[in-house]
């Protein structure tokens, strides 16, 4: 069987009935089964899939189908399946099942997607290579000794390698966005509570959004407004109504656009193929009658530690439950209470989880609470001020994912510190709220995909996927 | 202890007192919160805190909340916020607890109190929302304690006072008035057996002179007025025979044996958790708009102390009345309306306080289950009340048969069972007549001076008249008949 590029085409090929979603099920399957060897699926749900595959396809016969009929999602393991394993790439949540759906989860059932399996990633998100995974690293597609980014690695390559059509990941600092731009495909954060956060494991709540990751802009416009919308299980999630994205995806804005990209495009610190192929989307963009500007952000430098400061503190408390007294890792070796709390936790979490909580306890603590807790969240205050001030002047901000290509396994596991530097560029719209996407645009000389960033201003979803649709043809 | 030692110290009390609000599920999803559901039952996804989950308000733990903050006269808090408070506890599902720290639902107010040196209002810090944790339970006899989760996530609003009181005896005080305010708002059943009510106190001592306070000692596990009142005795004579012996108090934590009547140390302070409070980043900061505090404000009921001075200057009953029947709401309410149906409102005040409590007391009932209405029993106290009944025959006789004809009028009652008084001289004078006529050498008695003998035959002719004569016409024609004889 083909790889197909849009679900669209999926589904001409189901009404034409030239093929089945039994066929489309028999075919990631057996792609999954084909490159094992890059680390994806953690639990592949081939039965199940299959029998839902049989009754879908006699829903389609009936005319019953839902929305999303044919489609074949995976899962990063973030997100609650009912009856399935949910354990954040962890040893502490070894054995979890969990006992209710995710909303967005409950939603793609719903539209008759078919769940095809558990996607590998960073413990409980935390990462941008997804090397701190309790399950090993997932590998890159296109060059194996290279990460696939994180900490959605597993959901970016499975659309990368045709293992699925859509993956839904979660993004808090960029863990859709960066993937997705190491792998060459579509990767979208929407607006911070656009999506419903319930049975998405919390790394750190004010930022952790769902992502959606698809070989095509199509995809991910239809799949989102299946998902978005207001929950009555999720008290933050927004109320605005959801806009029609897919069918108004079509209808097109041919109005010209205001662009701005920022200063630090131009620094020597970025891959030089990065700076040169997203230079030539500007200037097509300028061709085409856009007009393109660039912005000082002078808060750039404070983007970073705000971040890591916030998500590290809503972290510290969220990952509190996972104790080992009511479910998961709980140490065979405790002899008290306190032993039992210290040692599943030291035996259940991988370092990085160990140093963000750490990290997080700190910044929380009496003593320095505020000295950086409040202070950065007068900073981020800040940032998302000036952020939606650029915004009031620019239909669009465009900049970088990251600031190279995949890099190999293990060149940045030694230095934390370098691989929180690598997040520049995607953190910005998670300390902001603002939706983001990447899209490919063009490789290195080495074959490498290079993502482009663009944000747009809150709820500007559907504004941002038809520019997203509007670059990709100027590129081809 | 010496009173002169005693004396030379002041006692600073300030209490925390936990009320569990009656709503019908949890403060933070739709999980049952009632008591006494068999361990673990109660327990969705959300109570046992799994990965994914998030919390959802409660609208009525709100609305309860703010109900006690109005009736404390506090400042409602118009954008307010829940934090967590981090620390690891087995019986913690998430291993944090959502409380209020910095914005918490109400600020200031006061409790009034009345003691025997007069009334006071104990001023509030605060009260403020928060979610129980679940229960541990530890066997001696096992290596392993249980855990239930079925009370883990039950609403709560921890009432606070400044730590303004200075005796045992106000802090009894403030924590009945609690429990009187709460019951009477209907958000707590105010029951401390079963821990729906708890309170922990902070006791420190300083010298008369000082301004300095001590440092604080917190006591726990108290389980009635009483023995919060045991504990406070107790430990503030510990504390003064330390200082005495020219110890320093160290805080800590103490708990209450109920058996020994003494407290006894926990934790020290420095030990504790920092709890690491931050605003919970999974609910949004609660916005209380004017229509809906002026909602809750129209329907508030009427409360104890408004009560208590509405008998007073309304029914000009005595104080002493007003506190009792006050006490609750449900006999304050019945009290109030009967009072509507006559104007013999210390009769009534005597017959609710009386009979009627004494009812309540022996079924066990509420007032709002009383068989008689309040306009039937002021209808029976009118008949007493216009000599148609005498007050004996009406409480022992008249009123218990006001239960089994729930649909007869006390009067018609009376008339069929013939407990009308009977105050026709006509009727009366033959049986008058007969007595003396029946007690010669009684007559002759009463004729020789023995005044008093007249009690007996006014015996006799109550007995005779089957308790229908009424005294007062009785006597009078007895005495005349007997002086002319």
């Amino acid at each position: 069987m083909k790889s197909y590029a849009s679900f669209r085409e999926i589904q001409n090929d189901l009404q034409r009935g030239t093929i089945s979603c039994h066929d489309l099920v028999r075919h990631y399957l057996s792609n999954i089964d084909e490159k094992a060897h890059l680390n994806v699926f953690l639990s592949v749900y081939a039965d199940e899939a299959l029998s839902r595959a049989k009754e879908i396809d006699h829903k389609i016969k009936t005319g019953t189908a839902g929305k999303l009929a044919g489609l074949v999602v995976g899962l990063k393991d973030v997100l609650a399946y009912k009856d399935h394993p949910l354990q954040a790439s962890s040893k502490i949540l070894n054995g979890f099942i969990s006992q209710y759906n995710a909303t967005a989860v409950q939603r793609l059932l719903d539209a008759d997607a078919i769940i095809i399996g558990r996607q590998n990633c960073d413990e409980f998100a935390m990462g941008s290579s997804n090397e701190n995974s309790a399950f090993g690293p997932v590998l890159n597609d296109i060059d194996n000794t290279r990460v696939p980014g994180g900490s959605s690695g597993g959901s970016a390559v499975a659309v990368m390698a045709d293992m699925c059509q859509v993956s839904l990941g979660s993004d808090t600092g960029g863990s859709v966005r960066q993937p997705a731009a190491f792998c060459g495909v579509v990767g979208l954060k929407p607006t911070y509570s656009r999506i419903s956060r319930f049975g998405l494991v919390a790394y750190a709540s004010s930022f952790d959004c769902i992502g959606i990751f698809s070989k095509s802009v199509e995809d991910v416009a239809l799949v989102l407004e299946v998902i978005a919308g207001a929950d009555e299980f999720d008290s933050t999630v927004s109320l605005q109504p959801v806009q029609p994205y897919s069918e108004a995806l079509h209808t097109g804005n041919t109005q010209k656009k205001r662009i701005a990209y920022i200063r630090e495009l131009t620094s020597e610190a970025l891959q030089p193929e990065i700076r040169e192929n997203i230079f030539r989307v500007i200037n097509k963009l300028k061709q085409e009658g856009n007009s393109v500007e660039e912005v000082e952000f002078p808060l750039m430098d404070y983007i970073l530690p705000t971040y890591y400061i916030l998500a590290t503190a809503e972290a510290s408390s969220n990952l509190s439950r996972f104790d080992g007294v009511r479910y998961g890792h709980r140490s065979e070796r405790t002899t008290d209470l306190e032993s039992m709390y210290k040692k599943s936790r030291s035996e259940g979490f991988g370092k990085e989880v160990q140093r963000r909580i750490l990290l997080g306890t700190f910044v929380l603590s009496a003593s320095y609470y505020d000295a950086y807790y409040t202070k950065a969240q007068k900073v981020r205050r800040i940032i998302r001020e000036k952020t939606k001030e650029i915004l009031k002047k620019f239909d669009f901000i465009v900049m970088p994912i990251t600031p190279t290509t995949a890099f190999k396994i293990g060149e940045h596991t030694d230095n934390p510190l370098e691989m929180y530097l690598a997040d520049l560029f995607s953190v910005q719209a998670n300390v902001v709220g603002l939706p983001a996407i990447s899209i490919p645009c063009g490789k290195d000389k080495n074959g490498l995909p290079i993502g482009l960033q663009v944000i747009a201003d809150d709820f500007e979803e559907l504004k941002l996927l038809q520019f997203s649709k509007y670059i990709i043809g100027l590129n081809q | 202890m010496n009173p002169a030692i005693r004396d030379k110290y002041t006692v600073v009390i300030g209490l925390e007192v936990h009320a569990q609000l009656s709503t019908r599920s949890k403060i933070f999803n739709s999980d049952s919160s009632l008591f006494g559901s068999a361990p673990n039952h109660n327990v969705d996804v959300i109570s046992l805190g799994h990965p994914g989950t998030l919390p959802k308000l409660n609208k009525r733990v709100v609305e309860f909340a703010i109900r006690m903050g109005l009736a404390c006269k506090c400042d409602i808090t118009r954008l307010t916020i829940f934090d967590r408070k981090n620390y690891f506890y087995p019986d913690l599902p998430k291993g944090y607890q959502l409380t209020q720290d910095r914005a918490p639902i109400c600020k200031g107010g006061f409790i009034a109190i009345k003691t025997k040196d007069g009334e006071r209002n104990i001023p509030l810090n605060r009260i403020h929302m928060e979610e129980d944790a679940g229960k541990s339970i530890h066997d001696d006899h096992e290596s392993d304690s249980l855990i239930d989760l079925n009370r883990a996530g039950t609403p709560l609003i921890e009432i606070v006072t400044e730590p303004a009181l200075r005796s045992s005896e106000e802090a009894g005080a403030v924590l009945s008035e609690i429990r009187k305010i709460v019951r009477y708002l209907e958000i707590c059943d105010g029951n401390m057996e079963e821990g729906s009510l708890r309170c922990d106190a902070n006791v420190s001592i300083m010298p008369k002179d000082s301004t300095l306070f001590g440092k604080k000692v917190e006591i726990k596990n108290m389980n009635s007025i009483k023995n919060v009142q045991r504990a406070i005795d107790s430990e503030v004579e510990r504390q003064i025979r330390e200082v005495e012996k020219g110890n320093a108090i160290i805080s800590e934590t103490r708990t209450f044996d109920a058996v020994t009547g003494k407290t006894a140390g926990m934790r020290t302070k420095e030990e504790l958790n920092d709890y690491r409070y931050f605003p919970d980043p999974d609910l949004s900061p609660v916005r209380i708009s004017d229509e809906w505090l002026a909602a809750i404000t129209a329907q508030m009921p009427p409360l104890p102390n408004e009560l208590f001075e509405k008998f007073i200057s309304q029914y000009h009953i005595p104080d002493y009345d007003a506190g009792v029947l006050t006490e609750a709401k449900d006999v304050a309410m019945y009290f109030r309306s009967t009072c509507e149906h006559t104007k013999h409102f210390k009769a009534v005040s005597n017959w609710v306080m009386g009979p009627v409590k004494s009812y309540l007391n022996e079924f066990g009932v509420t007032a709002d289950e009383f068989p008689v209405p309040p306009a039937k029993l002021a209808e029976l106290i009118e008949l007493v009340e216009a000599g148609q009944v005498s007050y004996t025959i009406a409480a022992q006789r008249l009123f218990p048969e006001l239960f089994k004809n729930p649909n007869k009028s006390a009067l018609e009652v009376a008339r069929q069972l013939n407990l009308l008084q009977d105050s026709n001289q006509e009727s009366l004078q033959p049986i008058i007549d007969e007595v003396i006529k029946e007690f010669p050498l009684k007559v002759e008695e009463f004729k020789k001076g023995k005044k008093g003998i007249i009690a007996m035959f006014m015996g006799e002719v109550m007995k005779r008249s089957k308790g229908k004569a009424d005294p007062k016409i009785a006597n009078e024609l007895l005495t005349k008949k007997l002086k002319s004889l």
